[in-house]
């Protein structure tokens, strides 16, 4: 197929899967059954045409694929216990392959399948696959090859997920209005954790993976068009799309981190930031104030500044201040501290990483050291930084990081020598 | 996040010690393993899994600056133990991976009692950053 044909077939793989499991009821098998059906199309129609109706198309080989497996499933059945005669209630179950389409599919119904692939009870690498593959359309090798594991672990763990959905119970509902926006949380984070994992890989030269941070994006698109109204919702879509504006500035030509201050701002994607700082002013407009939306805020005032220098730092720090009142989360706080930094100088800033790092949930953590040495860098105390450098450098679990700070300590120290 | 699960073995003779074993001790042990793999597999974590030959068969490559690099024989004296093997993990966490190396270490040996061998552990240097907590964009 065409490469224009893979996102059709992606967006309508959450609805036709909805739409099966709705009607059939046994997630398991509905989704073996779209995904069969969706390589058929992959297969089929650039010989054939997409066809008038693609979904109706998709839905009803789906449900003659899903007919099939029931019917061999009690067949084998019937092998395994020789003495039922009766048909099994599965097959009484089973229309018949060709009945007319089935009806339109609710949105809630696509809603009710981010919120079951995304359950809590989900270990959150299964989530991230079952969520990729049943809500995104990718294919399992897709979704293998984007986390570097082989496809028969990725096809497991996935596996195991429906397994998890079908063992702890739940169900193929739609909580009531009243939990929606508390239900959405764990959807969201899904979200953000595919974005991040794509954002790190992307600044790899592995063009044939899938993008996860597009297929991330693409997600809180459709989540935000199910629920307009909902202001974390288009503030985490709203954080995507001005972090992913940079991706073109934020690494050079060996997948090396080039820092905002250091970024050329003229290949930041204009386009992204307007619509970004749009879904940021209309969230804002709603009174909306959460977590996602707040971090989009801050990515937005940094868009915003044509020139490092432009960047309103006292809006930054305002921002972290209300986050860091809203999470007690002391990496924000470590944020904070180098925004205030930048407001009323380094100084400051140090006297603040003093005070966080008492905190034990970031003691030791490299970031700690990463954020003193950038601190001590801009009060000249040269030496001082190549140590708190080197120090973070042998605590990063990224290479990339750990290569740019081991390359900003060689370079303090050849200045100095 | 990724893992790299390393099991060492004293170094001894710079042989594997199961010539001493009996057959049933051996196969409990071929019989954890194959368990542990397959258990690791179906729960959708297992990246990858080899066993190593023994050190007795070790070459030690080196560059000596111009033409063909310098290839020489162990055993190795100055290595107490070696490496015997080694997983790749993709888990939720760090507790995980070390949950999954405390099993490997009760690889049964002798007498059918845990080996209790050293399983090293070490985080793979694929983790992401977390971008956006991240204030250098």
């Amino acid at each position: 197929m065409k490469k224009d044909g893979e996102p059709l077939l992606r967006d309508l793989a959450p609805r036709v899967l909805a739409a099966v499991v709705r009607r059939y009821g046994d997630f398991d098998t509905a989704e073996d059954a779209v995904q069969e059906a969706l390589t058929a199309a992959f297969y089929t129609w650039p010989r054939t045409g997409v066809p008038e109706n693609p979904r109706a198309w998709l839905i009803r080989v789906a449900a003659r694929k899903l007919t099939d497996a029931v019917r061999s499933e009690s067949a084998r059945r019937r092998r395994e216990m020789k003495a039922v005669r009766e048909a099994s209630p599965e097959e009484a179950v089973a229309p018949p392959p060709d009945e007319a389409p089935l009806d339109e599919v609710e949105e809630d119904d696509a809603l009710a399948l981010l919120f079951m692939c995304c359950h809590p009870a989900l270990t959150r690498p299964s989530a991230i696959a079952l969520t990729l593959r049943a809500v995104g359309g990718l294919t399992t090798a897709e979704i293998a090859g984007a986390f570097l594991v082989p496809e028969p672990t990725m096809a497991q763990r996935i596996s195991r997920a429906k397994q998890a959905i079908k063992s702890s119970g739940i169900g193929f509902a739609m909580p009531p209005p009243e939990e929606r926006s508390a239900r959405l949380g764990p959807v969201l984070h899904v979200l953000y954790l595919i974005f991040n994992e794509g954002y790190a890989a992307s600044a790899g030269v592995e063009h044939q993976r899938v993008d996860l941070a597009a297929q991330a994006i693409r997600l809180a698109r459709a989540i935000h068009a199910l629920v307009p109204d909902d202001g974390e919702v288009r503030g985490l879509l709203a954080l995507m799309v001005l972090t992913d504006a940079r991706r073109a500035a934020r690494t050079g030509r060996n997948g090396e981190i080039i820092p905002l201050d250091e970024q050329d701002r003229s290949l930041w994607d204009r386009e992204a930031i307007a619509e970004g700082v749009e879904l940021v002013t209309a969230a804002m407009n709603r009174g909306a104030a959460g977590w996602y939306l707040l971090q989009a805020a801050i990515a937005a005032v940094h868009d915003e500044a044509s020139r490092v220098e432009e960047t309103d730092w006292r809006q930054i720090v305002a921002l972290y201040g209300v986050l860091v009142q809203m999470s007690d989360n002391p990496m924000v706080a470590l944020n904070r501290a180098v925004a205030v930094a930048m407001v009323d100088g380094p100084e400051r800033g140090l006297v603040l990483v003093d005070a966080i790092e008492r905190d034990p949930r970031v003691r030791g953590h490299y970031r700690v050291d990463a954020v003193r040495a950038h601190l001590l860098e801009r009060a000249d105390h040269t030496m001082a930084a190549v140590s708190y450098y080197e120090a973070a450098a042998q605590k990063t679990a990224n290479l990339p990081e750990r290569d740019y700070l081991l390359l900003k300590a060689a370079r303090l120290r050849s200045v100095v020598s | 996040m990724k893992f790299m699960l390393m099991m060492h073995a004293p170094r001894g003779t710079g042989e594997y010690q199961f010539p001493g074993w009996k057959p049933e001790e051996f196969q409990a042990h071929i019989q954890f393993m194959k368990d542990l793999n397959k258990d690791l597999r179906s729960s959708g974590e297992l990246v990858g899994a080899e066993g190593l030959s023994p050190p007795g068969q070790a070459r030690i490559v080196r560059s000596k600056g111009d033409g063909a690099p310098e290839v020489t024989d162990g055993p190795f004296a100055e290595f107490k133990e070696f490496l015997v093997g080694y997983w790749l993990v993709d888990v939720e966490n760090a507790d995980r991976a070390y949950a999954i190396a405390g099993k490997a270490s009760t690889a049964p040996g002798p007498g059918g009692k845990p080996m209790g061998l050293a399983i090293e552990v070490r985080q793979v240097m694929s983790g992401p950053p977390d971008l956006f907590l991240d204030a250098r964009g």
